[in-house]
């Protein structure tokens, strides 16, 4: 970690978005993390796409649980709300903020120990409600701060630092959310800014739930040789299926790919992502075709990266509810008790 | 004709029990409520008790509907009339009449001469029979079976047929062909005991005034109908027994009043959760998010729930929990009562936390107590614990009516809105600033300067993280004072002195009812005992004043150890030797008898001025 706090102020020639603002008001506390953590990137990353969106910073609500990935929510943003919860139960606390005002951004940063083992459970149930935010997992295969232990994404055969082998079958987040019914689901890599970028705009604007899952090394305790999840095993593996590049409502699609190979994707507000098909064959809106591509790729040694699945068209947790389109925290109490009157008509049953 | 009367019993009249020995998932419950509105309807006091099974069909069930014309609310240890409907439990019930009483079985099935009683009267009516030969369908005739028997105690115990076919007609207001078999049913049992045996018994009812501005309710349904009226918005909830009824309830009331006139949108969510964890987990983020939220659960979701309650303690987030207490440990009995939960709600969660508990005695409380729960979950910025029990929850109780003030507004506590953040300079989360130990919140989406970061880990006063001892003291110690602060807040406790200064008795929640039995009772033999009733934790110094002020101590409360008597011992200054431990924790409602036993053996016998044993 770094000791010398950044200076407040600005250069006056930083760019600035829609709202006059810089990257760096979409900044947060400085970060803790070891020098070169992967983490670290995936913050500046956030901090890229909220600049990028012009999104006021008092719209984004931060989610965490407990794990090295969880502090980050105190690195981006800092106008925004953040809540640091307990371990592997963030989901909860997004289900109950969500529930109360559904007119916010909200982003969760969550970990492979926090949502893959003590958060397996919540992680599931988030997706399968189809809640409206968008949920990245920093994935670095270890347990960082109680110091280089397993977590359940370590791959067979990756060993540790010292040299241990892991003999479990990993549990892939990607798989997984495409088997619960996950709307939106992506894989990229912490090193490659440029995919990961478009990928967390994208995420944020789904109507729905949006996974990340970001390869995102350890550098203190799962970087070696022999790891599955260290930079150089990462960038000599991963291979990207969908690239997505996010179009705001208002611009033309000017960039010029091959015919065929580009698929643009309407979001709720009008806005649309581009998908560049790195393989022609592939239709990022066929589950159980992205399911097998990512097996057969996967029993290769080969990170499948970029946007693997989405779909647009279901339901997120307010529609299936039927809630009305007040943020349900902002109702005036006139609407929410019948009063006396209603009272005695209530109370006539139980006579 | 069969006669009645027994020798030596006089007439009963508005004073006895009926108990109803049925098969669980046979339809017996609504025989059993109908039986009872009835007598409610024609303004007698009654008080009715599920005992019920942890099944959906086929165990045994008892029902059991006490008629107090003294209005007394309590469980009574007397059986006056059994209707042993359940062939498997048949020799028990036989046994549990008390001499002198009545027992009602379906004749068409001949019951063993062995199980017979000579100190009681047997009505054999055959119910199977007559249903047999008067319905068509399996189903209905086992229903039906039921109606008959209300049929026949009506006529035996005076009830008012027609208020019986009202109720009926209530019931079955939009079903005609349900009507017509019901009342049916209703009058075979009716005019068969009429024609068969002397109608009415000496233990009868007759009318009276006394349920005017009364209602029949049970405490969940109360406790549901005050989230409503309390703003609630969110409610979050995994389904446990006996608590299940609370969401069901909320979840009714605001479907028909919280429905947008409109656009036919929900002014509300329910969130059918994966377990405990996530139901708090979830009231927490949308109380965090401005939300009035609550969860229903019972002990072992309490377990479950105490790590996220430790972060709402020191996150300081209000949080509004409805613990409906059945009988621990770990499963133990879930269809039972007890008062068991209180030490563990008390101290919920790792590390230093103590919380704010209110103890309801009825479901009239349990709707006003549901209400100032939020006021003071916000005020407090803290969770709440309501602590109700199966006996309150799940049990019809009848009570005054329940009042709305429409000039109540809810105390929604110290947030800043974006004017009040846009004149600061700098906010500051965990700030005392009015030295009341309660720090100013923020919601998300306010303004940018109101952002802050919630942590459970340490933090100081201006919402920073922190290892440093002093800056984790100084919130530490503010917490402490912040319970002191609630001390202040929460509902005193009920205090009935009857001038006693030597004896006096301390009880809680359901114990209510059989506390003031009992009382009545001692007094009639000369024990003159003042009362207190607790009605929140932290405790207030109206708690400490009464345990100062009497030199011997009741304490009256349904658990195997003594939880509330651990509480005043750790709470106040009252020396242990003087609370003497009267406890209940078999799982059924706490009667009057155990108090006065407990009352008449532990005291000693010079300070009454009447001894000996009932």
């Amino acid at each position: 970690m770094s000791f010398i706090a950044k200076p407040k102020i600005a250069h006056p020639g930083l760019p600035k978005n829609e709202l006059g603002l810089t990257r760096r008001d979409y900044e947060g506390g400085m970060s803790t993390l070891c020098a070169g953590c992967g983490h670290d990137s995936i913050t500046a990353a956030i901090i890229e796409a909220c600049w990028q969106m012009s999104m006021r910073p008092e719209q984004l609500v931060k989610l965490s649980g407990i794990g090295c990935s969880s502090k980050t929510t105190a690195y981006f943003v800092g106008g925004g709300h953040g809540f640091n919860s307990v371990h592997g139960r963030m989901p909860s606390i997004a289900t109950g903020a969500i529930a109360a005002n559904k007119d916010l951004y909200y982003i969760g940063v969550s970990g492979d120990g926090d949502t893959l083992s003590i958060g397996f459970g919540q992680f599931a149930h988030a997706m399968r409600r189809n809640l409206n935010m968008l949920y990245i997992v920093e994935n670095n295969g270890v347990y960082g701060l109680t110091k280089g232990q397993f977590s359940a994404s370590a791959d067979i055969g990756s060993k540790a630092k010292k040299g241990e082998e892991n003999l479990q079958p990993p549990i892939d987040p990607v798989l997984a959310a495409l088997t619960l019914g996950g709307t939106f689901v992506a894989r990229s890599f912490s090193g490659d800014k440029e995919q990961l970028v478009p990928l967390i705009v994208a995420g944020m604007k789904h109507r729905g739930f949006a996974l990340i899952d970001v390869l995102s090394p350890c550098v203190t305790f799962n970087d070696h040789e022999g790891s599955t999840k260290s930079y150089e095993f990462v960038r000599d593996h991963y291979d990207e299926v969908v690239h997505a590049d996010f179009v705001p409502p208002a611009r033309e699609i000017t960039a010029q790919y091959a015919q065929g190979d580009t698929m643009p994707i309407t979001m709720h507000d009008g806005s649309r992502i581009l998908l560049r098909k790195l393989d022609p064959s592939y239709d990022p809106r066929h589950r159980g075709q992205a399911f097998n591509y990512l097996r057969d790729k996967l029993s290769q040694n080969e990170f499948v990266t970029g946007l693997i699945y989405i779909d647009e068209k279901s339901p997120e947790f307010h529609e299936v509810s039927g809630t009305t389109s007040t943020p349900v925290n902002q109702l005036p109490f006139a609407k929410l008790t019948p009063g006396s009157k209603g009272l005695e008509s209530i109370l006539k049953r139980y006579r | 004709m069969q006669h009645a009367a027994s020798p030596d019993s006089p007439d009963r009249i508005n004073d006895f029990v009926i108990k109803l020995a049925n098969v669980n998932g046979t339809g017996s419950a609504s025989a059993n409520t109908l039986l009872m509105k009835s007598m409610f309807r024609m303004g007698i006091p009654v008080m009715g008790k599920n005992y019920f099974p942890s099944n959906i069909q086929g165990l045994p069930t008892w029902y059991e509907i006490r008629i107090s014309r003294e209005g007394y609310v309590a469980r009574s240890d007397r059986i006056d009339f059994m209707v042993a409907m359940n062939a498997e439990t048949y020799a028990k019930d036989v046994k549990d009449v008390r001499p002198g009483g009545y027992l009602l079985y379906d004749s068409t099935w001949p019951r063993p001469a062995l199980l017979r009683r000579d100190d009681i009267t047997i009505f054999g009516v055959p119910l199977a029979r007559i249903c047999n030969e008067t319905f068509q369908g399996v189903r209905s005739r086992i229903l039906l079976k039921n109606i008959v028997y209300a049929g026949v105690l009506g006529a035996l115990l005076d009830i008012e047929i027609d208020v019986m076919r009202t109720l009926l007609g209530e019931s079955y207001a939009n079903k005609k062909s349900l009507l017509d078999s019901n009342v049916k049913a209703l009058e075979l049992g009716y005019n068969y005991a009429k024609e068969h045996f002397q109608c009415p018994l000496p233990l009868r009812v007759a009318r009276m005034d006394k349920t005017a501005n009364h209602i029949m309710i049970d405490g969940n349904t109360a406790a549901a109908l005050g989230c409503m009226y309390a703003g609630a918005t969110v409610g979050a909830w995994y389904p446990i027994t006996p608590s299940t009824s609370l969401m069901d309830g909320f979840k009714s009331f605001c479907q028909k009043w919280r429905i947008d006139p409109e656009t036919g949108k929900r002014n509300y969510v329910i969130v059918q959760c994966e377990d405990e964890l996530a139901a708090i987990g979830t009231v927490i983020g949308a109380a965090w998010n401005g939300a009035r939220s609550f969860t229903p659960t019972s002990g072992p979701g309490i377990s479950l729930m105490n790590e996220f309650i430790g972060l709402a303690y020191y996150a300081e987030v209000p949080a509004v929990i409805f613990d409906i207490q059945r009988v621990g440990p770990s499963t133990g009995m879930p269809t039972r009562t007890q008062q068991c939960d209180l030490m563990i709600a008390a101290y919920a969660s790792h590390g230093d936390t103590r919380h704010v508990l209110l103890f309801p005695n009825s479901p009239e409380e349990c709707f006003y107590m549901a209400v100032q729960a939020f006021d003071l979950a916000e005020r407090l910025q803290t969770p709440v614990f309501v602590m109700s029990d199966l006996d309150i929850g799940m049990n019809d109780w009848m009570c005054p009516d329940l009042k709305w003030d429409d000039a109540y507004v809810p105390d929604r506590g110290k947030v800043l809105t974006k004017e009040q953040l846009e004149q600061i300079d700098k906010f500051y989360r965990y700030f005392d600033k009015d030295g009341d130990a309660i720090p100013y919140r923020t919601l998300p989406g306010t303004h940018p300067k109101g952002a802050y970061f919630t942590r459970g880990s340490g933090h100081t006063q201006y919402g920073g993280y922190t290892e440093d001892s002093t800056e984790y003291q100084i919130v530490l110690d503010r917490l402490k004072r912040k319970f002191e602060t609630a001390k202040t807040l929460v509902p005193t406790a009920v205090l009935d002195s009857r001038g006693s200064t030597s004896l006096g008795l301390v009880s809680l929640g359901s114990c209510d009812g059989a506390v003031r039995e009992a009382l009545d009772l001692l007094r009639r033999r000369g024990v003159q005992i003042d009362y207190m009733r607790v009605r929140a934790f932290p405790f207030g110094p109206e708690v400490e004043d009464f345990l100062t002020s009497h030199s011997q101590i009741f304490v009256v409360e349904q658990n195997r150890d003594a939880q509330l008597r651990s509480l005043l011992t750790l709470e106040t200054a009252v020396e242990k030797a003087r609370l003497h431990s009267i406890l209940h924790y078999s799982g059924l409602p706490i009667s009057s008898s155990v108090i006065v036993d407990g009352v008449l053996a532990s005291a000693p016998e010079q300070r009454l001025a009447v001894g000996g044993r009932s």
